[in-house]
């Protein structure tokens, strides 16, 4: 059996939809942002894994053909962009200043996290995406010289987190405009946060979703800049 | 024929990212140049929406399954990062919150200076 799971080629692939159906089919029914559905498959695979005893490697020979498809699908993020570039015209000073210092003060701190912890440049870099859309984090961590599999985790738990705790976040710093909601919720926690601002308002969900684009190309000039410092 | 003309377009522009990440000295993703180029052509007029919206809607509606395999990589990761998991939660839990927070606070007060100008910010 072992032997059989090393060799398929079409186990990766089919493992990657169909327990990611899964996930989405469970975060449908109890409605819980822990049950992100990349989160749900990437666990039941692990685990399937270790049961069969089977390499990454191998299963990775099948799936790789699904992540192969990210570079022409990030390029695709041009699209929503410009079918919202209106509403980024209309309210550009006020979405830029609060994307800008959302990017800056990601990156200072996760700078200070990394000085108070000691981490190595490798793990600095690997962090310093983490708030942006995985397809983009994804390539700069690569490109950085970083832990790509740590940098996808933790942007999917920064999603998460951001999805889970924007309204007790916002209602602390008493943010109560829905435009400064969602820029705070998207340039945070990408598309995950992104589901929440879209339940909290459809003016939220609209900013919110701007700012994961703008966010993600900001930071990787920003990210660059910094990964020189430390 | 509209889709395989799509795909070549998305394609195309993908191959071009690829190349100037190989001639520009500079670690930006290959799919960060594309973005590039394909929002100026769409801005620019010179690529009508028409002749990539269909793919490129679908392929962002199945992106977050391009995430699981990496994501499983983590478990040939685990030995590397075992020790530094609570350190890591702390930087990544810390820094969302105030990231949150703060840049909430900042957009808000730009918003308020803005509609007290009379400028062009309304909710």
């Amino acid at each position: 059996m072992h032997d059989f799971f090393s060799q398929s080629v079409y186990f990766g692939a089919l493992a990657t939809f169909g327990f990611y159906q899964l996930g989405v089919y469970l975060k449908k029914k109890t409605g819980l942002a822990i049950m992100n559905p990349i989160l749900v498959a990437a666990v039941i695979i692990v685990v399937l894994l270790k049961v069969t005893r089977t390499e990454y490697a191998d299963y990775n020979a099948g799936a790789k053909y699904i992540t192969y498809l990210l570079t022409p699908t990030t390029v695709c993020l041009a699209v929503p962009l410009y079918e919202q570039f209106e509403l980024l015209k209309k309210h550009r000073v006020a979405l830029l200043t609060g994307i800008t210092s959302s990017v800056i003060i990601s990156a200072l701190l996760i700078l200070g996290f990394s000085v108070l912890f000691g981490l190595t440049h490798e793990e600095f870099v690997t962090f310093l995406p983490k708030s942006i859309t995985t397809a983009i984090a994804m390539g700069l961590s690569e490109q950085l010289g970083g832990y790509v599999s740590i940098t996808v985790v933790a942007v999917i738990i920064t999603g998460v987190f951001g999805n889970i705790a924007a309204e007790a976040v916002l209602k602390l710093f008493h943010v109560t405009h829905p435009i400064a909601k969602g820029v705070a919720i998207g340039s945070s926690s990408h598309a995950v946060g992104t589901a929440k601002a879209m339940e909290l308002g459809e003016i939220e969900g609209a900013m919110s979703s701007l700012s994961i684009a703008v966010a993600g190309v900001l930071t990787v000039i920003a990210s660059i800049i910094f990964s020189m410092i430390y | 024929m509209k889709y395989l003309r799509q795909i070549i377009i998305i394609l195309f522009i993908s191959f071009l990212g690829e190349v100037l990440n190989y001639l520009i000295p500079l670690p930006v993703p290959a799919s960060i140049y594309g973005i590039v180029i394909m929002f100026g052509l769409l801005v620019s007029g010179r690529l009508k929406l028409s002749s990539v919206k269909e793919t490129s809607h679908f392929l962002i509606d199945i992106m977050p399954i391009m995430f699981v395999a990496p994501a499983v990589g983590l478990m040939d990761a685990w030995d590397l990062i075992r020790g530094s998991v609570v350190q890591y939660l702390v930087l990544i839990l810390g820094s969302t919150f105030l990231v949150m927070g703060l840049t909430g606070v900042i957009t808000q007060l730009m918003l308020n200076k803005g509609s007290a100008k009379g400028g062009e910010d309304h909710a």
